[in-house]
């Protein structure tokens, strides 16, 4: 073990990480685990059930429905369970931040890369990067300019930094000329990026 | 700790590499490596806050080099070597190279012994905490003063919950900083918010301003 202090041979002979990986469910798969099968679930869950289509249809029911809108903005756990989506057992509460004309919110983990995964979607790298999480708490209003959102300077900018195990994710503002809209329709305008709040629709 | 981990509020990063409908994944290694933690926690294996805090303990050169998937990947490796599930000479062997694993822990602690309630509108002060261990307090909020804007259900300990000693469930708080006083003259002006456990915090002393 003493080369690992050598950084030059680390370099030269650290596995790749696709063969740390490999070793690790072979490993496990000798230990008689049911890693395969779960493996399975878990990617088609990751790639096909954790989907940003989730949280966009939660959108569209709360800017449709005002008596959904206000169950869940007051649970939002249980209110997304309406709609037949599932949280993990340690998100054990959903915070919904309403966005207005004056008030933007948007969300980060500064400390790892927290999200509502299951509701939102699993995160994008931008999320989980160096840059945003150092940056969009202390200097929001910069790093939402240079995403391209430009906000009028008197929106107040409301930074949520997921540090503890409570979810968030961002009610953006209807637009106005999707009221009236069914709500499959109004689903397919919501974006992922609105919903961490480094978007407007 | 107070580790590279713990990014808010560091300068020097550059513009966020920001694209529309970017991807959470990029290639297949980094499908399984997610599926690989998400069993073991499932199995029971570790923890959320042991596999947290084993990312955090990674040596700062890697952390900061390495993808978010190799992180999770070299926290799953640590943890099962640590934990006796697989030797490490057993990994190295069939991964054809040395693995790197993140750094030995320090101990963990238990809830502060006086721990507070408070409610929507009170003014909190964070305390002036410095542990070895895993924490979920950001540097940036250390003894700043806020005021609590939610409450959520009892979570486990983290500082505990990583390190395998017992304590009780708390609730956590939402926090409301203004940036301003988090950087005084040196941020864009917000509302900040952090998710803060009980055991982080005391009732502030001042009045609320008029």
């Amino acid at each position: 073990m003493e080369t690992r202090t050598d950084n030059s041979r680390v370099l030269q002979r650290t596995a790749p990480v696709e063969q740390r990986v490999a070793a690790i469910q072979q490993a496990l798969e000798a230990r008689g685990l049911p890693v395969a099968q779960a493996v399975e679930d878990l990617e088609h869950k990751a790639q096909e059930e954790w989907i940003p289509r989730n949280g966009a249809r939660v959108v569209a029911r709360a800017w449709a429905d005002a008596a959904f809108r206000e169950r869940l903005l007051a649970n939002g756990r249980s209110a997304v369970m309406e709609l037949g989506l599932s949280m993990p057992a340690h998100h054990r509460h959903l915070v919904v931040l309403e966005n207005s004309p004056k008030v933007q919110n948007v969300i980060c983990c500064t400390l790892c890369s927290c999200t509502a995964f299951t509701i939102i979607g699993l995160p994008p790298d931008w999320y989980k990067d160096l840059e945003y999480r150092s940056r969009v708490v202390r200097e929001s209003r910069t790093v939402l300019r240079e995403m391209g959102l430009d906000l009028a300077p008197d929106v107040e900018i409301r930074v949520w930094d997921t540090t503890a195990d409570t979810r968030y994710m961002v009610l953006p503002e209807q637009p106005a000329h999707t009221i009236g809209w069914p709500e499959s329709k109004l689903a397919d305008i919501v974006t992922r990026d609105a919903m961490i709040g480094v978007a407007r629709l | 700790m107070d580790g590279v981990h713990d990014l808010g509020g560091r300068q020097g990063f550059g513009p966020v590499r920001y694209k529309i409908d970017a991807q959470a994944f990029h290639a297949p290694w980094e499908v399984k490596a997610n599926s690989l933690y998400a069993f073991a926690v499932r199995s029971g294996m570790f923890n959320m806050d042991e596999y947290r805090h084993a990312i955090e303990r990674m040596d700062p050169r890697h952390y900061l080099t390495a993808s978010y998937y190799e992180r999770s990947l070299t926290s799953l490796l640590t943890l099962c070597v640590e934990k006796g599930i697989v030797p490490l000479e057993e990994l190295e062997e069939r991964a054809g190279g040395e693995i790197p694993l993140a750094s030995p822990s320090a101990s963990g602690r238990g809830n502060a012994e006086e721990r507070e309630a408070f409610k929507p509108g009170d003014r909190v002060r964070v305390r002036l905490d410095f542990v070895p261990g895993h924490i979920r307090m950001p540097g940036y909020i250390r003894g700043k003063t806020g005021v609590v804007v939610g409450v959520s259900p009892a979570y486990p300990f983290p500082d505990a919950h990583a390190h395998g000693v017992k304590a009780d469930d708390e609730p956590t708080y939402d926090v409301r900083f203004r940036s301003e006083d988090l950087w005084p003259q040196g941020s864009d002006s917000a509302l900040v918010h952090a998710g803060v456990f009980q055991s982080y915090l005391e009732h502030a002393l001042e009045n609320p301003p008029p």
